[in-house]
């Protein structure tokens, strides 16, 4: 099994999706050169200048321009650069790709995948460092994933690609250098979480580079005899609340965490959902951790006021093993 | 063009056209106003037929086709059925687009009618899109994509004319210029020439005709098909013509001069002006009444139907939104 990093995983997955299917094709800035994050590196001399095709800087006109080549008969990989950029394209992706096939009275499909790199990236401020998953959970017609590990972005992307339904695409972009096994073979589920540490004490709900910090803080635990459960999502839209309903019956806690900002995020989507189906369950106070509503800001110690440490999730997770008073 | 080298046959093939355009907007109009039947907004293109008939006329049903909010005419000349274009407006079963679209979203697929849109000049950046794809397939399609005179002041007209240049795709950029968006004069909210000067300023060649003389725009829209079939850069057409109605049937219009419509109707109605052409041309006056007589009685006829039918099964509320996750399976 090779060890690729998370940027060469999804290399691999566009490689391989490219050589299967002659209809699929990439389109953004500077992919010619291989990508911003050098993630489409070496793609242009295997799959030429209008698979791996370069664009005006015109956000609104890729995911215009990709939408219309989906609707008929293309699979177009969009890159964003940064998630922030996306927003110029805000129209298209949910006025247009998200409600076409509806609106159409199921005439048309977008096959598409909307790759936008999100996340803290130290020191990049306000601009180049948002995450924003949950504003596209919100828009029916849409898929919305969250890949943490090398091998979700192998597979994941795999399936995004070859998925019918326009699907969001959210790597994170603190991560592109992290290592890990990569199995070709293993096909990803959509709405399938992943257990990514079993325990019985406590539920640690996560997704994205931020599960990968649940992992950690559940090493942590396990040093102080406690045993949290870690559950990455992976995807948002579906989500797998089985996995998360089954996980609090078994450990009747509850930490929920994403780097986003915590007001209004999809860790309340998740607390709600296990209060309304598994209040019951709970045997002490659940905790909701994320990023205070506020603005990422340039200066290292300004930034890490807003990010979400391993440690804070012990914390967390220690504070809903309290009795409840 | 009324000389002895008149195409008789296509003349009377494009006034059929408009007749039937103006019949169905009537109708619609009147199925709105009188019967309470259509109950979202319907934009009329009534005085603008031309533009629909003349371009349609040089496409195939395998050439795609994108166009606005203002698109009934355009939508029935690449050859959609007008009962089921009714049946959408109404909101019915059967309609183009099962009743979820209406007049806005009217598309039909079939016909390679991609859609109308309810946002001003969106279509431009996704028509760009399906000429690419049309290219990267290396098929012999062309595009045309039909906005309004307000949709060269948003940024897609800027992005999407700027990639149809770079990456040379086989598409027609058509501005039906009625003079007006919504209540404004539009050339009072736009800088400089004008759309066909913007396009021109990009490097795409830029063409500008009567938006009311149907037979000039089947002409100039021949040639520019022609050579975009034979592989030529993307184009770009001005037609100018007048919006005679309200920005939507409800709208009185009452923000310009009381007589500008019906001066403007009886110097250049287009479908006048096209009878006046093959009169011209020998046609007799019974045969162009009875173009316009069955134009008339197929859209009464239709209206009849599509009220007729029930709506929708509301099941259908939750379908086709998508696969992965779709509400049929999740409620939330
Ligand atoms: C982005 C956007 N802004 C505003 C509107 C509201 N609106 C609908 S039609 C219209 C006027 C459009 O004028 P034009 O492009 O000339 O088309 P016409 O209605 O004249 O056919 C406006 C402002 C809209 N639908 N979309
Ligand atoms: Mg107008």
């Amino acid at each position: 099994m090779p060890k690729l990093t998370y940027r060469d995983a999804s290399l691999a997955a566009i490689q391989h999706s490219m050589r299967e299917d002659q209809t699929v094709w990439c389109v953004g800035e500077d992919l010619g050169r291989g990508g911003v994050f050098g993630q489409y590196k070496g793609l242009r001399e295997e799959f030429g200048e209008s698979r791996i095709s370069d664009a005006p800087i015109s956000e609104a006109a890729i995911m215009g321009a990709a939408f219309g080549a989906a609707m008929i008969g293309t699979r177009p990989i969009v890159e964003m650069r940064f998630s922030d950029f996306a927003l110029c394209a805000t129209d298209e992706l949910v006025n247009q790709i998200a409600k076409a096939r509806f609106m159409f009275g199921g005439q048309s499909r977008a096959p598409m995948v909307i790759r936008k790199p999100m996340g803290l990236w130290r020191s990049s401020a306000a601009q180049h460092s948002q995450s924003l998953e949950s504003w596209y959970v919100h828009i029916p017609g849409l898929v919305v994933v969250c890949p943490g590990t090398p091998q979700d972005n192998y597979s994941m992307l795999k399936a995004a690609i070859a998925c019918d339904d326009p699907v969001v695409y959210l790597e994170h972009k603190g991560i592109w250098d992290l290592e890990g096994d990569v199995d070709f073979s293993k096909e990803y589920e959509f709405g399938k979480a992943e257990i990514r540490r079993e325990g019985s004490d406590v539920t640690i709900v996560s997704w994205s580079n931020t599960a990968n910090l649940a992992v950690e803080a559940a090493e942590a635990l396990s040093e102080q005899g406690i045993d949290a459960e870690v559950i990455d999502l992976r995807s948002l839209w579906p989500w797998d609340k089985e996995a998360v309903l089954k996980s609090v019956a078994k450990t009747g806690r509850l930490v929920v965490t994403h780097e986003s900002v915590a007001v209004g995020g999809f860790g309340a989507e998740v607390v709600a959902t296990v209060a309304e189906q598994a209040g019951h369950a709970l045997k002490g106070p659940v905790r909701r951790l994320g990023a205070p509503r506020s603005l990422v800001s340039y200066a290292p110690n300004l930034e890490d006021m807003l990010r979400v440490t391993s440690e804070m999730i012990v914390t967390a997770a220690q504070e809903t093993l309290k009795k409840a008073s | 063009m009324t000389s002895a080298g008149h195409n008789f046959e296509r003349g009377r093939s494009l006034l059929e056209m408009m007749e039937r355009i103006r019949a169905f907007e009537e109708q619609a109009c009147l199925a709105a106003e009188r019967d309470k039947l259509v109950l979202g907004a319907i934009h009329p293109s009534i005085g603008q037929e031309a533009v629909a008939a003349g371009i349609m006329h040089n496409l195939s049903k395998e050439d795609i086709l994108l166009s606005t909010h203002r698109g009934h005419g355009h939508t029935l000349a690449k050859g959609a059925s007008s009962l089921a274009m009714m049946r959408e407006l109404l909101g019915r079963e059967g309609g183009c687009c099962g009743g979820k679209g209406g007049s806005m979203h009217i598309a039909d697929f079939d016909v390679g009618m991609l859609g109308a849109n309810g946002v001003v000049g969106a279509n431009i950046t996704i028509a760009a899109g399906a000429a690419h794809a049309i290219k990267l397939l290396g098929d012999n399609r062309i595009v045309v994509d039909i906005f309004g005179d307000g949709a060269i002041n948003r940024g897609p007209f800027l992005e999407g004319i700027n990639w149809a240049v770079v990456f040379k795709l086989p598409i027609l950029f058509v501005c039906e210029d009625n003079q007006y968006s919504a209540t404004t004069r539009t050339a009072s909210m736009t800088a400089g020439e004008g759309a066909a000067a913007r396009a021109a300023s990009l490097g795409m060649r830029a063409t500008t005709v009567d938006g009311n003389d149907v037979e000039a725009i089947a002409d100039t829209v021949a040639d520019i098909a022609a050579r975009l079939r034979a592989g030529g850069p993307p184009e770009f057409l001005h037609a100018k013509t007048y919006r005679r109605t309200g920005h939507t049937s409800f709208d009185p219009a009452t923000y310009r001069p009381a007589n500008e419509s019906t001066e403007e109707e009886k110097k250049n109605d287009p479908i006048k002006r096209q009878r006046a052409v093959l009169v011209a041309a020998g046609m007799s006056e019974a045969n162009l009444q009875s173009l316009h007589e069955n134009a008339q009685k197929e859209m009464i006829d239709v209206l009849k139907k599509a009220a007729e039918t029930p709506f929708p099964a509301s099941e259908t509320a939750f379908q086709d939104v998508q696969d992965i996750g779709s509400p049929a399976v999740e409620a939330y």
